[in-house]
C-alpha cells in the first residue's frame, strides 16, 4: 500500500481528477495549498505599486492505493499536470509527487483493515 | 424646526402664486401664450412649479438608473467565480464611463437628432451636446424637464443597455477588445434603434410602443450578448464530452442532453451578492420605469410603480415554480433571473396595461426565462449570467405582450418593432465583434482562463488574502 501526496497547478485538477477516474482511482483527497519551487512566482501591482508573489497556490491531492494501482495513477497525474512548457516537456511550477508507504488502512465505517479497505 | 421653515417656504411660495392669480385675475385677462413669457402672471408661476417638481422627479430617476450599475455588477460578479470577479468589476465599472461618454459625443444626437427627422429611419443632429437654439427650459418638452435632464436620464439608459453584454461573455473575453466592442456598438447601434421609437422615427410613426425600452433597451443589449456567446464559444470545462464522465460512473445523475457532451454547471461564487444585486436593480428599475413617464405626472407614474412591482413579483413565482418542478429543487439564481424577467417584460408595457395583465406579464417571462437557460444549455451557448433569457427573451416578449394586453396595440406592429430591431443589431454586432475577434481576438489563453482573469488581465485578486478552490 502506498500513499501518494501530489502537489500541482489547480488548474490542472479537473483533467487529472478524470484521467484517475478512467483508471479507477476513484478515492481521494483534496486541500487547497501555497507553496514555492524552483519558478520565481508572478507579479501583481495594486495601486501602482509592484508586489511579488511568491508562495503559489497549489492543490494537495491525497490518494491511498494498493502497489498494482501505483504506476497507473502516477502516470494519470503526469499526464496533466505535466504542461505545454517552452520545449513541450513541461514548466517550472508544474508540481511534485511524493510516494509515501503506507503502513495500514482502516475502513470507519466497519473497521475493516489492510488492502481491501483501500478499494 | 427645519421642517418646520422649509415647509413653511413652500406654503409662502405657493401662496404667492395664489395671489398673483387672484390679484392678476382681477386686473387683466389672462393669456396663455404672454403668461409663460412673463413670470409675473400665475400660469408663469405654475408652469416654474411644474418645471420644479417634474425636472426634480426625473433628476431622480437618472439616479436611480445608475444605482442599476451597482445591482448589475453586484449580480455579475455572484454569478460568476471569484477568480474573475475583479475582471467582472473592471467591465462594469469602465462601462458606465464608454456608454456616457460616447453618449455625449454622438448618442444622444443619433438618438433624438430633432424634428426634421421624423419618420425616418436614421438621423443625426450633430456631434456633441448643446441646447437647442433659443433654449428655454419652460417650453423643452412642455416643461416637463430640461436639456440636461433629458440628456443624462437617456445618457443612464444607454450606459444600462451595454452593461447588459458584460455578464453574458464573462469570465473568458479579453478586456481590450470587449471595450472597443462595447464602444462601438453604444455609440451607432444603441441609438440608431432608440432613434426609430423614441427619437420620433418610423417605428413611433407606425404606432409601436416601447415605453422604457423592453426592446430598445434590453433586447438592442441581448443581441450583442448572444452574438458575443455565439463568437466566443462556451467557457472551459462547461460543457464535456460524455466519454469523460462513463469511467467515473458516480455521474450517472447527470442528465445526457445532446449525446455527445453534458452540461456541468459553473457554479457562482456568491449569492449573497447576487441577490443584492437583483434587489438593487428592482430598486433602480423604479427610476428606469418611473422616469420613463418623462414626468411627474401622478396618476401615471404611480400606476407604472404598480405594474412595474407586480411583474417583478410575478416573475419570481413564474421562475420559481417550474425550476422546482424540473429541478426537484428551487433554485435562487434562476428566481433572481426571475424577478429581472419579469422587469424586463414589464417594462414596454408599464404604463398601458392593467395591473392584472402585468401580473400575467411577469410570470410568462418568468418562465419564458427558465425555459430560455434550459434551452441555450440545450444547444451549447454559454451565458453564464443568464443575460439572453432576461433580457432578449423577456426583452422581446415584454413588446409582444403590449400587443396582447394593452386595448389600443397592435400585435403585428409590435411584431414588426421587435423583429427589425432584432434585423440590425444581430447581424451589427456579429460585425463588429467579429472584426475585433478577426483583428486581435477576443478570447483570453487557456492558460489565463483556467487561472482566473483577475490575474491574467489586472494582475490583481479581488479577494487577497482569501483561500478558494480554482480548481474549476
Amino acid at each position: 500500500m502506498k500513499l501518494i501526496i501530489a502537489y500541482f497547478k489547480p488548474e490542472v485538477f479537473t483533467d487529472v481528477k478524470r484521467a484517475l477516474l478512467r483508471a479507477d482511482i476513484t478515492k481521494m483527497s483534496v486541500t487547497n495549498a501555497l507553496g514555492c519551487g524552483a519558478e520565481r512566482g508572478y507579479h501583481e501591482t495594486y495601486r501602482g505599486a509592484d508586489i511579488e508573489i511568491d508562495m503559489l497556490k497549489k492543490v494537495r491531492m491525497e490518494v491511498a492505493v494498493n502497489d498494482e494501482y501505483l504506476q497507473p495513477a502516477i502516470d494519470a497525474i503526469m499526464e496533466h499536470a505535466q504542461t505545454d512548457g517552452p520545449d513541450h516537456s513541461g514548466d517550472h511550477g508544474d508540481g511534485k509527487i511524493f510516494v509515501v508507504p503506507l503502513e495500514d488502512c482502516i475502513r470507519v465505517r466497519t473497521g475493516l483493515r489492510g488492502k481491501e479497505a483501500i478499494g | 424646526m427645519l421642517w418646520k421653515s422649509r415647509s413653511n417656504g413652500l406654503i409662502t411660495l405657493v401662496c404667492l402664486a395664489g395671489c398673483t392669480a387672484i390679484s392678476v385675475g382681477q386686473t387683466e385677462d389672462v393669456n396663455t401664450a404672454t403668461a409663460v413669457a412673463d413670470p409675473a402672471t400665475p400660469a408663469a408661476a405654475l408652469a416654474a412649479l411644474s418645471l420644479l417638481a417634474n425636472n426634480m422627479w426625473i433628476l431622480l430617476c437618472a439616479a436611480l438608473v445608475f444605482a442599476m450599475h451597482l445591482g448589475f455588477s453586484m449580480l455579475e460578479s455572484g454569478l460568476t467565480r471569484a477568480k474573475n470577479t475583479t475582471n467582472i468589476l473592471f467591465k462594469n465599472v469602465a462601462i458606465v464611463g464608454i456608454g456616457l461618454l460616447t453618449y455625449a459625443l454622438c448618442g444622444f444626437s443619433l438618438m433624438y437628432p430633432g424634428e426634421e427627422f421624423a419618420g425616418a429611419w436614421f438621423g443625426f443632429g450633430g456631434f456633441g451636446i448643446a441646447p437647442p437654439e433659443e433654449y428655454d427650459p419652460l417650453t423643452y418638452a412642455d416643461g416637463a424637464y430640461t436639456y440636461w435632464s433629458d440628456f443624462i436620464f437617456q445618457g443612464m439608459f444607454a450606459a444600462t443597455a451595454a452593461t447588459i453584454v458584460s455578464g453574458a461573455v464573462a469570465e473568458r473575453i479579453k478586456l481590450g477588445p470587449f471595450l472597443v466592442f462595447s464602444a462601438l456598438y453604444v455609440a451607432a447601434v444603441y441609438p440608431m434603434v432608440g432613434m426609430w421609437h423614441w427619437g420620433g422615427g418610423w417605428l413611433a410613426e407606425r404606432g409601436f410602443h416601447d415605453f422604457a425600452g423592453s426592446t430598445l433597451v434590453h433586447a438592442v443589449g441581448g443581441w450583442a450578448a448572444l452574438a458575443g456567446v455565439i463568437l466566443l464559444g462556451p467557457r472551459i470545462g462547461k460543457y464535456i464530452p460524455m466519454e469523460e464522465t462513463k469511467a467515473g460512473s458516480r455521474n450517472s445523475v447527470e442528465q445526457a442532453i445532446s449525446g455527445r457532451t453534458i452540461v456541468r454547471p459553473i457554479m457562482g461564487h456568491s449569492m449573497p451578492l447576487a441577490t443584492i444585486g437583483v434587489f438593487l436593480l428592482w430598486f433602480g428599475w423604479y427610476g428606469f420605469n418611473g422616469g420613463s413617464v418623462l414626468s411627474a405626472d401622478p396618476e401615471s407614474i404611480s400606476l407604472v410603480f404598480v405594474t412595474t412591482s407586480l411583474a417583478a413579483a410575478a416573475g419570481i413565482f413564474g421562475a420559481m415554480i417550474p425550476s422546482w418542478l424540473i429541478d426537484k429543487k428551487p433554485d435562487l439564481s434562476m428566481t433572481l433571473n426571475g424577478v429581472l424577467a419579469g422587469l424586463v417584460g414589464v417594462t414596454a408595457g408599464a404604463d398601458v396595461v392593467s395591473p392584472f395583465a402585468s401580473i400575467i406579464i411577469g410570470f410568462i417571462a418568468g418562465v419564458l426565462c427558465v425555459i430560455s437557460v434550459f434551452t441555450l444549455d440545450r444547444v451549447r451557448l454559454d451565458d453564464p449570467v443568464g443575460a439572453i433569457s432576461v433580457h432578449l427573451v423577456c426583452g422581446v416578449w415584454g413588446t409582444l405582450a403590449v400587443g396582447l394586453f394593452a386595448p389600443d396595440k397592435s400585435f403585428v406592429t409590435q411584431l414588426i418593432g421587435v423583429a427589425a430591431a432584432g434585423a440590425l443589431c444581430q447581424p451589427a454586432a456579429i460585425v463588429e465583434l467579429g472584426a475585433v475577434k478577426a483583428t486581435v481576438g477576443i478570447r483570453v489563453s487557456r492558460q489565463e482562463e483556467l487561472g482566473g482573469l483577475d490575474i491574467g488581465e489586472h494582475g490583481m485578486e479581488a479577494y487577497s488574502g482569501f483561500q478558494f478552490f480554482t480548481t474549476q
